[in-house]
């Protein structure tokens, strides 16, 4: 497993993570505010994460392929088609008219999937570009309670250790998912597999138990007590506070376009 | 003869560009207890990796006079038994007695053949009382021990164990040991273990930095005290 950070030594990348996360947040309430169907504000905010993937210098791929991240909210956002209000209209399926869908509910279908597409781009943007240790600083230094940093950071660390495990666990069981000598049926049945796998992740889950044990053992017995080290706060530089400001009238402006043209 | 194992011109390289192995020619013959000894990071359990296809490089092995390809990695897996270093990678099921069936069942057997076979493996490593048991609870010889019946239980020709002894106590160590002089199948064995080497495995292959630098007779490798030391084993 990879994570998402990739350093280059772009604009984007030299940003204050402060700046960074706020922009996001405010990217992404902003978009969501606006009502369905504003189309040109939608243009206008999508263009304007585009251009900050491209400044980026991430690959305009990289950031799409991660953006395909949405596709599960897209997908729960598409009953809307078939369950909005009148006018109605009808798709012919085999040569018979059938399927019923809504005007109004396409569009509020293409909308959402439009704002879920590009909020996550957003979030991608965020991740790609800042370290997660800044990240973590800086969502402290934003007040976010400790507990819940601390929480995210050891979460973070041991993905990598227990998706490592993953793969060593599904390597020994390939190496045992063999033909006999002289057959050619092997896989065995759906339900048996389904059990392996079952055990599979019992297994995980009780070393994963037992590892958080003894991962707060050895911390403890350097010190831990629950309460996080005092950190420094640097106050943040006109110039960042000045791009901020910036930022966040122009998200507002496009909103309030985004209100005026919307539906 | 024709030798278990053959491997002519093996390199590998992972996807991050380090080159792992280089230029591996190898011949294994029915019956041999070979030790892969070296550092860490030399290239032993890569080299144990190809033996079965886990990883693929560039170069030609053939188990069996098969050459292993896409189409009968199936049949080399039931060939090549890998026995990896940390046994609850190898061991994920509720019971002793289904971890040990997985292989005969995945071939697809019938219920009483995998029976026999469970039994005959589990009595090869002495821990036929134990199917019931969770493998998770035992203790790392126990586990050791389960992990290599796994293996057995396809009834494979060849045995590859990545550090065997690694964390094993005095006396578990001992019994692994006998174990493995008891088990008559062909053997390579990726260790640190050099009190091992000598006991066990009358040859000896040495790699650095993915190349064998020596391969002989156990006892020559370990008096070479000189080897040793540039290949960072003492």
């Amino acid at each position: 497993m990879r994570e998402l950070y990739t350093p280059n030594h772009s604009a984007v990348h030299r940003i204050d993570a402060r700046v960074k996360v706020i922009f996001t947040l405010a990217f992404i309430v902003f978009l969501n505010l606006t009502p369905s169907g504003a189309w040109p504000a939608y243009i206008l905010f999508f263009t304007w994460m585009f251009s900050l993937s491209l400044s980026s210098r991430l690959g305009i791929a990289f950031v799409l392929k991660r953006s395909l991240l949405a596709l599960p909210f897209v997908l729960a956002a598409l009953p809307l088609v078939f369950t909005g209000p009148a006018p109605l209209g009808q798709i012919p399926v085999l040569n018979t008219p059938s399927l019923t869908y809504s005007v109004v509910g396409f569009y509020r279908f293409a909308s959402i999937a439009i704002k879920a597409w590009v909020s996550v781009m957003a979030a991608v943007l965020l991740a790609a570009t800042t370290r997660f240790p800044d990240l973590l600083t800086a969502f402290s230094q934003l007040k976010v309670p400790a507990l819940f940093l601390t929480i995210i950071g050891l979460m973070w660390r041991y993905l990598f250790v227990i998706s490592d495990e993953v793969t060593r666990m599904l390597i020994a069981r390939t190496s045992r998912s063999a033909t006999a000598p002289g057959s050619n049926r092997s896989g065995g049945s759906l339900f048996w597999r389904a059990r392996v796998t079952g055990g599979m992740a019992g297994s995980l889950f009780l070393r994963s138990i037992e590892r958080s044990d003894r991962v707060y053992a050895a911390m403890l017995s350097r010190g831990y007590t629950g309460q996080p080290a005092a950190q420094k706060t640097t106050r943040l530089q006109k110039k960042d506070l000045l791009a901020l400001a910036a930022g966040v009238i122009l998200l507002v402006l496009l909103w309030l376009l985004g209100v005026i043209t919307g539906g | 003869m024709e030798p278990v194992i053959e491997i002519s011109n093996l390199s590998f390289s992972y996807p991050d560009g380090k080159q792992a192995l280089e230029g591996i020619n190898l011949l294994v013959q029915p019956g041999e207890k070979i030790a892969l000894v070296g550092a860490n990071g030399a290239g032993k359990s890569t080299l144990l990796y190809h033996l079965n296809g886990i990883f693929t490089g560039s170069g030609m092995i053939r188990v069996n006079q098969l050459e292993l390809n896409k189409n009968n990695l199936p049949r080399v897996r039931a060939m090549v038994g890998l026995v990896f270093q940390n046994p609850d990678d190898q061991l994920f099921s509720p019971t002793v007695y289904e971890d040990v069936a997985y292989g005969p069942t995945y071939q697809g057997l019938d219920p009483h053949t995998v029976r026999e076979k469970v039994a005959l493996a589990l009595k090869a490593v002495h821990m036929e009382d134990y199917a019931q048991r969770n493998p998770y609870h035992l203790s790392s010889g126990e586990k050791k021990k389960i992990a290599i019946a796994t293996v057995l239980s396809m009834q494979p020709q060849i045995l590859a164990f990545d550090e065997p002894t690694a964390g094993l106590d005095p006396r578990a160590r001992r019994e692994l040991i006998d174990l493995l002089l008891e088990l008559q199948q062909t053997m390579i064995i990726a260790t640190h273990d050099m009190n091992m080497v000598e006991q066990l495995t009358p040859r000896t292959i040495l790699l650095n930095h993915g190349k064998i630098v020596a391969d002989g007779p156990s006892l020559d490798i370990l008096r070479n005290d000189r080897l040793l030391m540039t290949n960072g084993l003492i």
